[in-house]
């Protein structure tokens, strides 16, 4: 398992996707986050939070604000990080190395999504460094970063598991990519079911990304944490199943 | 229970759909054989192999790999198994070197014996050369020693290799199959094809298979015997007037002309009369130069193998 994953990673290294990935990312925080900063410091800005008694603090307003929009482009990027995981082997003939190999098909998998899960770690670790920066002028609510990180984490693993199903079923990286698109935009637009009137309360409940803003808001629910969770699972399981079924066509 | 069975099958089949590729087929395979899976393309060859090597699952059928059975110790079993197909399966962006030692882990060969076990493949393997190059920049060749390197790099009681010389020119050919010798000494290996020169020079073992059966199998020399007809074929530079004379030999039936100096001789089964033929050509001062013996080719015996036991293919509810 380790092995696979290990492998995963040091190929999105070997190729250039995953340097870029990671440049144009800290390019785009970096000035994003540079206007946060900017926008907190405006004389008006300071202002009206100084007026308001339950005005957001730093923390709130420039780190959570950024893991906010981190999060809205990692869905947009995710794509193009998971499309390769099985498609690409399955495209190259590779996959019989691995399918041949006694490792179960549940390795595999969980390595492949390892692989990639070490790959955002390594890229939230350098947006983090970001907010960090601001404890040379300032004080941070480490509470709130530490859910907001998990939060993160959390979301960002249930869609590269959703990612890596749809690379299973298809052996076209271009063609997971695109659904992979497609299924993210729906689980993101669930949110705004709610706003076409009641009922549709269920639906906005398995928005992707509703879970995610109350941790970075530093509220921790076991409930989201655990509906993350469980996504996650559910698409692993269904990957280990397609993986496997696919021996038997 | 016979350890040095190493690969048993028992009544496999396999169905895609409706359509039967593998129909039936028992065998076995012991140490040190090189087992030559001769037939036509869309035989079921690959199918077979994909079946023993785990990557497919049988509609029915047992098959043990080194006394374990696939299906219930699928771990173990393919640890035993070494596994090339068709097309060498390579990350193209590794190189040689780092692609063979993420295989020795594949198969969990400890820390301490990775690099032993990978210089050992790259030695015989003959890789020396492009250890440090990227696996995409090697040719057909290479790739495709890459491809035995990471077959046999857990020394697996069995090899499985699918068409193994495919795309290759004449030399690399030779190489591979020097390369194939040299491991069965310490493998059985299977080795699928539809060249016969292949089987004819590497194999210790035949099988043909055409429509998902087996039609064939047996050692390479039965096959040869099989091979062999009553026949010779003699040239003379002063032939007499009437070769006839020969059919006083024993043995011999029948003597036809070809033209002014060849015939063919037709004899009786185990009673090959060739010394006799030289002894009197030299006693009759014929000029004797040429006399050999009537092969069938291993094609003709194919095309009748494989005309002779013609079937359609079956499919399900006929």
């Amino acid at each position: 398992m380790w092995v696979i994953a290990a492998r995963e990673l040091k190929s999105l290294f070997l190729s250039p996707l995953a340097w870029s990935i990671l440049a144009a990312i800290q390019i785009v925080f970096g000035w994003f986050f540079a206007w946060l900063i900017y926008l907190f410091v405006r004389p008006d800005v300071q202002a009206s939070l100084a007026n308001d008694p339950n005005a957001p603090g730093l923390t709130a307003m420039v780190v959570s604000a950024l893991f906010d929009w981190v999060g809205i482009v990692l869905l947009l990027v995710m794509p193009l990080l998971t499309m390769r995981l099985i498609s690409e082997e399955r495209h190259n003939k590779t996959l019989p190395l691995l399918l041949s190999a006694p490792i179960s098909m549940t390795s595999i998998i969980l390595g492949k999504f390892l692989g990639i899960m070490g790959f955002l770690m390594i890229l939230i670790a350098m947006l983090s460094l970001m907010p960090l920066s601001l404890l040379i002028g300032g004080s941070l609510d480490f509470g709130q970063i530490a859910a907001g990180l998990l939060g993160l984490i959390l979301f960002l693993g249930a869609l590269a598991s959703v990612g890596l199903y749809i690379s299973t079923l298809s052996s076209h990286p271009t063609v997971a990519a695109v659904s992979t698109f497609a299924t993210f935009f729906m689980l993101w637009m669930f949110k705004w079911a709610e706003n076409a009137g009641s009922g549709n309360e269920i639906i906005s409940y398995l928005a992707i990304t509703n879970h995610y803003q109350s941790l970075l808001e530093g509220l921790f629910s076991t409930t989201d944490v655990i509906y993350y969770i469980l996504f996650m699972a559910l698409f692993l399981i269904l990957s280990i199943q397609r993986l496997d079924s696919e021996r038997f066509q | 229970m016979n350890t040095d069975i190493l690969v048993s099958i028992k009544n496999l089949s396999r169905f895609y759909g409706s359509l039967c590729a593998v129909n039936d087929i028992s065998f076995e395979v012991t140490r040190g054989q090189i087992l030559g899976f001769l037939g036509p393309n869309g035989a079921g060859k690959t199918t077979t192999m994909q079946i023993i090597a785990g990557t497919l699952s049988p509609t029915i059928g047992e098959i043990s790999v080194a006394g374990y059975d696939l299906m219930d110790y699928p771990l173990k079993a393919k640890a035993e198994i070494g596994y090339l197909p068709e097309q060498p399966p390579l990350y193209k962006e590794m190189i040689v070197e780092d692609f063979l030692q993420f295989c020795a882990k594949l198969h969990h060969i400890s820390r301490s014996k990775i690099k032993s076990h990978v210089d050992r493949v790259i030695e015989q393997c003959n890789l020396q050369k492009v250890t440090k190059r990227l696996i995409n920049n090697l040719s057909k060749g290479y790739q495709q020693r890459v491809g035995i390197a990471q077959a046999v790099i857990h020394r697996p009681a069995v090899i499985i290799l699918d068409e193994p010389t495919i795309g290759l020119d004449p030399i690399q050919v030779r190489e591979i199959r020097n390369l194939i010798r040299n491991l069965s000494e310490e493998h059985s290996v299977i080795i699928s094809t539809h060249i016969l020169q292949e089987v004819q020079a590497i194999c210790s073992h035949v099988q043909i298979i055409n429509y998902g059966q087996l039609i064939f199998k047996d050692t390479i020399g039965n096959l040869f015997s099989q091979m062999q007809l009553t026949r010779l074929n003699l040239a003379c530079h002063r032939p007499d007037a009437d070769m006839q004379i020969l059919t006083q030999i024993e043995g011999i039936e029948k003597v036809e002309q070809q033209d002014e100096h060849h015939f063919h001789i037709q004899y009786t089964i185990n009673k090959n009369p060739a010394e006799a033929i030289v002894a009197k050509s030299v006693s009759e001062n014929w000029g004797l130069y040429e006399l050999i013996p009537e092969n069938r080719s291993l094609e003709q015996i194919f095309v009748e193998l494989t005309n002779e036991q013609f079937k359609p293919i079956k499919k399900i509810g006929d």
